[in-house]
């Protein structure tokens, strides 16, 4: 690890998928992820690697695909309406298990929106925006230095599995500015070669990637394919962080930032004599849906709190199945919770 | 012990930078600590402002309900803010812009002209490091020292070393005025 350094949480994911290797960065520019790609424009070309400002967000994308058939490794960001753009791409990329990185640095919705803060893009992200049977793995960062260890992990994890990896922020992590040791540079003669990728198949047989297959019993081949790998996912890379929970009777559940301000708000509950605890996923797909069923059979309830209207609320429900009251509490359009705010929730739900 | 601060006046101000530096120079006087900008539409005309944390264990907020210390650079912050001051919480009030005393009367108020230190310091725009001068004394929550350190770095490093001088001058006259 490095000297410590304060960066706002966009200019660490830059950092850290240049540190995690990537090679080609193709974007359209969108508040409030603008210093991401300023980053880039800043040092990719410095670097001689690959840094294209896209005439637009599906340009953007599909560049990622054809970087990503090459077998480099390649990521695109944006902001919530530029992400919806990004849908089609994101399913080729699925379909063809192709390895990516995309970062959404969410803002307020639906529509244009506004630039503020949101979570209330969580369906979208794990529950396929795009069309098909596909999943992608999503990483929820709550603080700018996880925001840059999970890039790493995202890249990891792509390769791992061939399969898109996207980084859920929002637009106050991307604009914070926190202490961070940011990780060397991963060697990339370290990796493993990838002898799927499209790189000239002279004295080989051809590589083909694709996401098509016009039969149905082969095109249900390769979506079996698809799903077991998904399991894998399931059973291998579930995270989540879990404090106070020990003694707890009550938890919140949340992701993101508001994971970071419900740790303020389980200071001051404890203060007032109120054992919360907080539920932390870090994989919102995978979710941690059995560490979540565990937790709520020891405490009386789970708060789920967000910056949406409910959206990770269907998979804390899920997860709970009634072994515990899950009520929420959520603000919409890019308002953001503040700890007060929050901890009277919290007060209408303590014993 | 957390200790946060929101600095707020007009674009231009030089809120953010003052928040920065802050920021920097709690980090490194070993206090982790986090930066927060308004960042929305309100920045362009109307009121400039940036919440900065500083605590010895990590920092778990960003944004504060009760922030323990405000810097007002014009009367709309004053406003706007003062009332969500923590009781006991340090005020640092800019009176060549501002037509008004504190209402609150469980704080600590100074109030200081920070056009008239700024322009005495040598530029009129620095009026963002009087203010954190000013701040820095009143509530003492890092060393004078550490943040002239931390702000000559952050000049240098974005080019701007001849501006080091007269901007340290500028955060003395804050510091020894208030």
């Amino acid at each position: 690890m490095g000297e410590r350094l304060l960066l706002r949480g966009n200019e660490v994911i830059a950092e850290a998928a240049i540190r995690a290797g990537c090679e080609c960065y193709f974007a359209y520019p969108i508040t409030p992820q603008a210093e991401l790609l300023e980053h880039m424009a800043r040092h990719m070309p410095r670097l001689g690697r690959t840094f294209v400002q896209a005439e637009s967000e599906i340009g953007a994308i599909s560049m990622v695909y054809g970087a990503a058939s090459t077998g480099v490794r390649t990521m695109t960001s944006s902001s919530s309406p530029g992400i919806s753009l990004k849908q089609e791409g994101i399913s080729y990329l699925a379909g063809s298990n192709l390895p990516a990185v995309i970062v959404n640095v969410v803002r307020g919705g639906p529509g244009l929106g506004n630039i503020a803060p949101s979570q209330c893009d969580y369906f979208q992200a794990t529950k396929g925006g795009g069309h098909g049977d596909y999943r992608m793995i999503v990483l929820g960062p709550s603080t700018v230095p996880e925001a840059g260890e999970l890039t790493i992990l995202a890249f990891d994890l792509a390769d791992k599995y061939r399969i898109p990896v996207m980084i859920l922020a929002d637009g106050l992590l991307g604009q914070m500015m926190e202490p961070v040791e940011l990780p060397e540079p991963v060697d990339l003669e370290s990796l493993p070669a990838k002898d799927w990728a499209a790189t000239g198949a002279e004295g080989r047989d051809p590589n083909i990637i694709l996401s098509f297959d016009l039969g149905p019993e082969n095109l249900k081949q390769m979506n079996l394919v698809l799903q077991e790998k998904y399991r894998e996912i399931v059973n291998n890379e579930v995270r989540y962080e879990e404090s106070d929970s020990q003694d707890a009777d009550i938890v919140i559940a949340a992701h993101g930032t508001i994971a970071r301000i419900a740790k303020s708000v389980v200071r001051m509950a404890r203060a007032e004599g109120i054992k919360l605890g907080l539920f932390r996923p870090i994989t919102l797909w995978p979710y941690p849906y059995e560490p979540l069923r565990a937790l709520a059979d020891r405490v009386d309830t789970v708060l789920t709190v967000e910056m949406s209207a409910g959206q990770m609320w269907e998979d804390v429900r899920l997860a709970v199945a009634e072994r515990a009251k899950t009520p929420f509490y959520g603000e919409m359009g890019g308002v953001v919770p503040t700890p007060l705010t929050i901890l009277n929730e919290v007060r209408k739900h303590a014993n | 012990m957390e200790r946060s601060v929101i600095i707020a006046g007009f674009g231009g101000q030089g809120v953010i930078l003052a928040g920065k530096i802050l920021a920097q120079a709690g980090m490194d006087d070993g206090l982790e600590v986090t930066w927060l900008p308004s960042y929305g539409p309100e920045m362009r005309g109307g009121t400039a402002n940036c919440t900065v944390v500083l605590s010895d264990e990590p920092v778990g907020s960003p944004i504060v309900d009760q922030p323990t210390g405000l810097i007002a650079m014009n009367r709309p912050s004053l406003d706007k803010f003062e009332a969500m001051l923590a009781t006991d919480g340090v005020v640092v009030v800019n009176s060549s812009l501002v037509d008004r005393t504190a209402d609150r009367d469980d704080v600590r108020a100074t109030y200081l002209p920070f056009n008239d230190l700024a322009a005495s310091a040598g530029n009129p725009r620095t009026i963002n490091m009087v203010a954190l001068g000013a701040y820095l004394k009143a509530s003492g929550v890092v060393p004078l020292e550490t943040a002239k350190r931390a702000m000559s770095r952050m000049l240098e490093e974005s080019g701007k070393s001849k501006l080091i001088d007269v901007n340290c001058k500028a955060i003395e006259e804050g510091y020894n005025a208030a």
